[in-house]
């Protein structure tokens, strides 16, 4: 147990749909998040992947504590965050940073970098006295391949890449464990997005971090993370080791999600298996009855309708999968 | 339903039948802003042939959309300029035409995809009325005849019950869906040439999938050329057949899709390539390009690539820029060096 550092047991997040303004009435909810079982351990990477809508930036807020969960628990180095005193939980936070997607709107273009970076300290003063802070702020400059001379400037200095690694700097500034990246390349060029995952497994490296990387690219995922969890509206379908789910996938909509990724490859043109879903996700306000991709699966049987598939291992590719028909497809290579 | 769609009323002076659908010559476009003149695009040149699918390949600020803006003729005047070059549709420049004369082009003969569909659409009017307007002011249709049509190419992009959808507002469509309206609305008189900028870059993965075989369907039974801007090389490694990769408004090498995936001649794709996570292969380190594009107020003399590259000397970065070198009959690179960047096949 000793070296999970992050645990999530059932966490559900769903916000009210509201009737009427004096006499509120609830008459639904938005099932953004439905009963998530994780584990982080020491120095891995997690991926989280899944389409826009399935809940992986809810996951996100609510680890770093900016969403509270609906019920279920969250542990934080084997601390029941929901559990513990305001003051705990505070000091629980500071292991755990975010990175957020657009380095165009995360830095508050007011603030200097070095004020941006430094910010965290007013909040946990007592990790580093208030004389060594501008020298912290700059060997954090330094560390994400800034200029330490850079510190006075505003982020509009910045260009998009350079902004994201200042983004990079303040989550580091309270020597967390755990760093969350929300999206931290999607909104970069190619060329960019490379410098940034360097820097992110460099980091890694020097400093043992723990990531839990959400992303929609799957490739990037692939790059990246040591174990795979996919989602869809709001549940983990199929998680496991990075070449289990890229290998050897077992549920149908992590088949379909990775034969829909181009491999940049003209020769494995009508090579791979391909699997064009039909329709769209459905509304996570009304989702459907049992296995909630049924309605767009082409195994889906009476069985998914009434019975909601359980994530467990359940043929030889050993990982869950919450298929009720899981079965080894390989779509990301070549056919033959 | 008795219109004949395909009848082109707007008839245009001087087409020449057997040219080709779409020629861009030695194109210049410029920005005049406060901060100085930036030069967007110099100098790019391409040819489509009907059928075929050329991918413009360039990162943000590289002139790809100025590119397509400026053959669409919306670019935005001022700041935007074209300072020099030629655009021709089957042997008419374009360029020289007077607007009333360029509005017959626009949307009959050559149409365009955005990428952000739900901007690209107007949201006080129905889906159906901003289809309906396009065969009512070229073709000149009533109103019933043309919400009829309006139906017809919802059908065409397989929007589901098209008869009920076609009185919806854009913000009642999902992502998916209001692409398929701005494939509906660009097909909708029949254009030869489809200039679709960043088609699938908003749209989730199984949803691009949906879209770019919907493309690729429609553009194999109309022979209608498609000319992609895009910056994910895994689609243009799926549907393209010529590439044109851009760098500072200029085309640093151009060739077929095999050729440049397999041996690129010009130290920037070369770079691009080995800079993009593969899903199909395992942990190879990503090499990635160092330093940033430069500003378009301001590009390095010599080879705009040069701060950015390995392989530059000292001829790289004195004027004139490197000219598109013969690689081999049928490819082009802006590199003095291409042939050790290339190697030996």
């Amino acid at each position: 147990m000793s070296d999970v550092v992050l645990e999530t047991r059932d966490l559900v997040k769903h916000f009210p749909l509201t009737r009427g303004i004096v006499f509120k009435k609830q008459y639904g909810a938005v099932q953004a998040v439905d009963g998530v079982n994780l584990q982080l351990r020491r120095g891995e990477t997690l991926g989280i992947v899944g389409e826009s809508g399935c809940g992986k930036s809810t996951l996100a807020r609510m680890l770093v504590g900016l969403e509270t969960p609906t019920s279920g628990d969250l542990f934080v180095q084997g601390k029941n965050m929901s559990k513990v005193g305001a003051e705990e939980r505070r000091r629980g936070r500071r292991n755990i940073q975010l990175v957020m997607q657009d380095p165009y709107t995360s830095l508050n273009p007011r603030m200097t970098v070095g004020d941006i970076i430094g910010e965290p300290f007013e909040v946990h003063p007592d990790v580093v006295p208030k004389g060594k802070r501008r020298a912290k702020v700059q060997e954090l400059l330094d560390l994400v391949g800034l200029n330490p001379d850079h510190i006075n400037r505003y982020p509009h200095q910045f260009s998009g890449g350079q902004r994201q690694r200042i983004g990079i700097a303040r989550a580091l500034a309270l020597n967390p464990e755990i760093i969350l990246c929300d999206e931290p390349v999607s909104a970069l060029d190619v060329s960019i997005q490379a410098q940034v995952i360097n820097l992110l497994e460099k980091l890694q490296a020097e400093l043992g971090l723990s990531y839990i990387f959400i992303a929609h690219d799957l490739s990037v995922v692939r790059h990246i993370a040591d174990r795979v969890a996919v989602m869809y509206l709001g549940k983990i379908i199929e998680i496991g080791t990075e070449d289990e789910i890229y290998d050897k996938p077992t549920h149908p909509y992590t088949q379909a999600l990775l034969s829909a990724v181009p491999v940049p490859d003209p020769k494995l043109r009508g090579l791979r298996d391909q699997i064009v879903l039909t329709g769209d996700v459905p509304s996570p306000a009304n989702p459907p009855s049992g296995c909630r991709f049924r309605t767009r699966c082409w195994k889906a049987q009476d069985i998914c309708a009434e019975q909601q598939p359980t994530l467990e291992v359940r043929d030889k590719s050993g990982h869950p999968s919450a298929c009720h028909f899981a079965e080894v497809r390989d779509v990301v290579h070549a056919t033959e | 339903m008795s219109t004949d769609v395909n009848v082109k009323i707007d008839a245009l002076a001087g087409v020449d039948p057997d040219a080709l659908p779409l020629q861009v010559k030695d194109l210049h476009v410029e920005f005049r802003t406060r901060n100085g003149i930036a030069r967007a695009v110099n100098g790019v040149s391409f040819d489509l042939r009907a059928g075929e699918t050329r991918a413009i390949l360039g990162e943000s600020g590289c002139g790809k959309s100025v590119t397509a803006q400026a053959i669409m003729g919306i670019l935005d005047t001022p700041p935007g300029f074209i300072t020099g070059g030629e655009i021709l549709y089957r042997g008419v420049d374009l360029l020289k035409l007077p607007e009333s004369e360029r509005r017959k082009v626009r949307a009959n003969r050559i149409a365009m995809i955005f990428q952000d569909a739900l901007s690209a659409l107007n949201p006080v009017f129905t889906v159906g009325f901003q289809l309906a307007e396009l065969f009512r002011k070229h073709r000149g249709m009533s109103r019933q005849d043309a919400k009829a049509r309006a139906v017809e190419l919802l059908d065409l992009v397989k929007i589901p019950a098209a008869r009920q959808r076609v009185n919806d507002y854009p913000h009642q469509f999902s992502g998916g869906m209001r692409q398929r309206v701005m494939i509906a609305m660009a097909l909708a008189l029949d254009p030869e040439v489809l200039i679709a900028d960043e088609p699938t870059t908003a749209l989730d993965v199984t949803v691009q999938a949906q879209i770019m075989a919907l493309l690729a369907e429609l553009q194999r039974e109309r022979n209608m050329g498609l000319v992609l801007i895009t910056h994910d090389m895994g689609v243009v490694a799926d549907v393209a057949d010529q590439i044109s990769v851009m760098y500072a408004g200029r085309v640093i090498e151009e060739a077929g899709v095999d050729d440049i995936y397999a041996s690129p001649a010009h130290p920037y794709t070369k770079g691009l390539l080995e800079s993009i996570p593969r899903l199909d292969l395992k942990g190879h380190e990503l090499s990635a390009i160092k330093g940033l594009p430069p500003m378009l107020t301001n590009i390095p003399p010599g080879c705009a690539f040069n701060p950015r590259c390995g392989y530059a000397q000292e001829v790289c970065r004195q004027d004139p820029a490197p000219p598109l070198y013969q690689v081999s009959p049928s490819r082009t690179a802006a590199c003095h060096f291409w042939k050790e960047v290339k190697g030996d096949e």
